[in-house]
């Protein structure tokens, strides 16, 4: 069962439809306690990446989230607070994947945010199993993560490479919205949830 | 590499889809669920729903229909109209809805784009624009080209992206309903004077029409309504036709 860390960014009724549609159990992680609930746990993620990281340490679940042993799935500015640092706000994130979320550059001829469907190219990790390679994912974004070989699983291109999705351990992170995603996001939703232990 | 996307554009009202629909195999032309859904299976990169609902009173039933549409769609879509307050969008936002689109609102009160930029983020407001020529010059119209302002179209443009606007999505009035294609001309001069996304709207009648806007504009997305609801250009078709000319799309 899959467990939603609910700390107030942004909203997560089309994450939870999506689920429902896949008929994936989920319930909500409000307290440290609540990590002990579920098996899987996403951290969703809308809006501003220093914002969102000073919501969740208001928590108090960051210290508990870096000490998991599950799978963990961040998803957009989700993925982006398990970075060491954003440019957003300035702000150290969680540190979990130790690569940085910069802002795209304007002056490379791109527009921004980076919004619409682009490819990605996967290293053939569990996550994107039965997605073909290239498949476009819906993408929402101004900042991005840096791409790094030793933690990027599917690279996409926006003026320049970047990450689209990264693991470290059982730390996994994606900066397309997969509940957004047609049929292939839907299957990284189920993919994810099927991750072993 | 990033697509450029195709956006049908369907009106609702009271929780219903108006504007006659007519696609084959729909049970029911007025339930929006049921037309997103179609539209997702065919190939549509996003929707947009504009809200005519007269009344504050019926806003319930939007917030409802988007609900319903949020549980059942794979893909990304913006509601737009009578949206006045930061309550309104975050009523919408949490109700699923990937963006919001506004349109006299921010004309009447700029100050507005800044705020749901701050509480929601960018990628959140969209800033329509109906424009219309008169005397030369690129006109903004409101009441759906109506009633002339004082703003000329690019301005109104440039200062909505400084105050937050994520996306501009540009409807000519003096194309719309021509159906004799996108006014390439004004769509490729604002396309190249902003920064963010532009979704070109207004005068689509042909597959030729949406290659000309990709091909000689830089706008990264189409609009159009009738001849996708009447299926005189059906989504797959379009995409393939698109990608012969070496257009970006999601197939």
């Amino acid at each position: 069962m899959i467990g939603i860390v609910n700390y107030g960014a942004g909203n997560i009724f089309s994450l939870t439809s999506a689920l429902e549609r896949l008929a994936i159990p989920f319930g909500m992680v409000n307290t440290e306690t609540d990590l002990d609930k579920y098996t899987h746990i996403i951290i969703p993620g809308v809006g501003h990446a220093g914002a969102a990281m000073n919501k969740l340490e208001q928590t108090g679940l960051v210290e508990p989230i870096k000490a998991l042993k599950k799978p963990v799935l961040g998803i957009c500015v989700g993925m982006q607070l398990l970075t060491e640092h954003s440019e957003e706000g300035n702000a150290d994130m969680m540190n979990i994947v130790p690569v940085k979320t910069k802002l795209f550059d304007k002056n490379q001829g791109i527009k921004i945010p980076h919004m619409g469907w682009n490819n990605i190219d996967h290293k053939n990790n569990s996550l994107f199993e039965g997605v073909e390679n290239l498949t476009q994912f819906y993408f929402v974004h101004s900042y991005f993560i840096e791409y790094n070989p030793t933690f990027d699983i599917a690279t996409a291109n926006y003026g320049k490479p970047f990450s689209a999705a990264v693991q470290k351990d059982n730390f996994y992170g994606v900066q397309f919205h997969p509940e957004k995603s047609g049929i292939a996001g839907e299957r990284l939703l189920k993919n994810f949830s099927n991750l072993k232990q | 590499m990033l697509s450029k996307r195709i956006i049908p554009c369907l009106d609702v009202k009271d929780g219903r889809t108006v504007k006659g629909v007519n696609f084959v195999d729909l049970k029911d032309a007025g339930d929006p669920v049921e037309l997103a859904w179609q539209y997702a299976q065919q190939g549509a990169d996003e929707l947009v729903f504009l809200d005519i609902t007269a009344t504050h009173e019926r806003r319930g039933t939007t917030i409802e229909m988007v609900k319903s549409v949020a549980r059942q769609l794979n893909i990304p879509f913006t509601i737009g109209g009578g949206i006045t307050t930061i309550a309104d969008a975050e009523a919408l936002l949490n109700s699923g809805a990937d963006k919001i689109s506004i349109n006299s609102a921010a004309v009447r009160n700029p100050s507005l784009i800044e705020d749901l930029a701050k509480a929601f983020g960018v990628q959140f407001v969209v800033v329509a624009v109906d424009t219309k020529l008169v005397d030369g010059k690129n006109m903004v119209h409101l009441n759906g080209g109506r009633l002339i302002t004082e703003l000329e179209t690019e301005d109104w443009i440039l200062k909505a992206e400084s105050l937050g606007a994520g996306e501009i999505l540009l409807t000519s009035m003096d194309h719309d309903g021509t159906k004799n294609g996108f006014d390439c001309l004004l769509l490729d001069k604002i396309a190249r004077s902003i920064n963010i996304p532009v979704i070109a709207s207004g005068g689509a009648g042909k597959v030729e029409h949406f290659t000309e806007v990709f091909l000689e504009t830089g706008v990264d997305a189409a609009l159009a309504a009738s001849v996708f609801h009447f299926g005189e250009i059906p989504i797959p078709y379009l995409k393939s036709e698109l990608k012969k000319h070496n257009i970006p799309v999601r197939l």
